[in-house]
């Protein structure tokens, strides 16, 4: 992960949802537009290399860390929202 | 009982008559729906003869040969559909099966994987050091079923660092950097049989060096015939492995990439599992039949699956026995079994067979 996001996720001025956002665009290279409605292997970066940039993008923004279970049931934009919840991150 | 139920209960936890209910309901859905959308599997079937209200249990569904992979493109979705193709590690001169993926099921095999291989190493993720060069998965687009493989456990890990270097020479550098910051916790160890053996063990032997490995969980995969030929049994590789880098939890496993996530690992004991996603039946070569605990055979493997293409029964080219069902002393359910070698007119494929082809 670039050192720019790493420093840009943590500031305190950011949103979880905007965190959450940027997780996707940073670690998928997607733009924002349309992050909604992402899913695993939807777009071409979103393959299993991209899967574990994205996790542990969303690891570090929200100091956690995911059972492999729920990394295997990271199957889209949606969903990661559940998740995140189990982790006591509300997006 | 759906897929989803399935990925919801231990993968260990079926016994024989619940199994053989749930799976020949699925089994035999599964073949409707293929021979309502393949062709070819039609065809076949046809041919072996269909009767979906014989199905009793998974050994009555009838099974295709692995090698028809090889011959023809089977799948069951439209092409725009299938996301990666995987291909076996076949050796030059050798056609490779094509294997078509498509979203649901590149899920589905992923979380069995998973599923499984956390059955044994536990749900933590622990960082893991994978005996094999990063070149391997550098080409997202176009991965072999080594890369494929490798990408799938990653998902059990932290954080994964490579031993080989690009031109697989070991890289003790990247090796004791990753020791230096988790050597004294749990860790995982991945890498193909004959890598382990060639590449780390050889290596560090020829270099009269060891290495302090004693906290990983070595998973291993990817054929054994090359250590074979050369006289090494799993013991002996056990041994060496234990003997030079301190290792002693090992976790072997038989598995293919016409269903790739149906891994079958190995116990303590010895013993290769079948998950409640899949399983295994021993076959006479005579007829077909169905041999007793203890009688080697052909192996046919099952699973539930594979939708976007006709896999859920195959005949493989591998003989094995069936040791016993439900009463493994690790605990698991399921049929345990292991595998005696493969058929005389087969060709050398695992992942590890086929890059050892090259020594």
């Amino acid at each position: 992960m670039p050192e720019a996001f790493r420093h840009e996720s943590r500031k305190k001025s950011m949103t979880n949802k905007e965190k959450y956002i940027n997780c996707f665009t940073q670690a998928l290279e997607v733009p924002a537009e349309g992050v909604e409605k992402l899913e695993y292997q939807g777009v071409e970066s979103w393959d299993s290399v991209g899967h574990m940039s994205l996790v542990a993008a969303l690891e570090d923004a929200f100091g956690i860390q995911m059972d492999t279970d729920d990394i295997v049931d990271l199957s889209s934009f949606e969903k990661g929202i559940a998740i995140m919840k189990k982790y006591g991150v509300e997006i | 009982m759906t897929n989803d139920d399935l990925f919801s209960i231990n993968p260990f936890s079926l016994g024989s008559d619940e199994k053989a209910r749930i799976l020949a309901s699925k089994l035999r859905e599964l073949t409707e729906f293929h021979r309502g959308h393949c062709a070819a599997y039609k065809d076949v079937t046809d041919a072996l003869g269909w009767d979906p209200d014989a199905v009793k249990s998974q050994s009555d569904i009838p099974f295709i040969p692995v090698r028809m992979f090889k011959n023809h493109e089977l799948l069951s979705v439209p092409r725009s559909e299938i996301f990666k193709t995987m291909t076996s590690s076949g050796t030059t001169g050798q056609r490779v099966s094509k294997i078509f993926v498509d979203r649901q099921t590149g899920m589905e095999q992923q979380k069995a994987l998973i599923r499984i291989m956390s059955d044994f190493v536990g749900k933590k993720r622990l960082p893991m050091l994978i005996i094999d060069s990063p070149e391997v998965v550098r080409n997202r687009s176009m991965f072999s079923a080594r890369g494929a493989a490798i990408l799938g456990l990653r998902m059990l890990a932290t954080e994964a660092a490579y031993a080989l270097t690009p031109e697989m020479e070991l890289d003790l550098e990247a090796v004791d950097g990753f020791l230096s910051r988790h050597g004294d916790g749990p860790f995982l160890c991945f890498g193909f049989t004959f890598m382990v053996w060639h590449h780390l063990y050889e290596s560090l032997r020829d270099k009269g060096m060891k290495l302090d490995l004693s906290r990983a969980h070595l998973i291993t995969g990817g054929g054994w015939k090359k250590l074979v030929s050369l006289n090494i049994s799993g013991k002996a590789f056990r041994d060496a492995i234990h003997s030079s880098c301190g290792i002693s939890s090992f976790i072997d496993h038989y598995g293919m990439v016409e269903q790739t996530g149906c891994i079958y690992a190995q116990c303590p004991c010895g013993h290769l599992h079948a998950s409640v996603f899949s399983d295994v039946i021993m076959r006479r070569p005579q007829d077909f039949s169905e041999c007793a605990i203890g009688e080697e055979g052909i192996i046919e493997v099952v699973s539930v699956l594979p939708h976007s293409y006709p896999g859920h029964a195959l005949l493989t080219e591998d003989q094995g026995v069936l040791l016993g069902e439900d009463d493994c002393p690790c605990g698991r359910k399921g049929k345990y079994f292991k595998v005696t070698g493969r058929l005389k007119s087969a060709e050398l494929r695992g992942c590890s067979d086929t890059y050892a082809a090259g020594f």
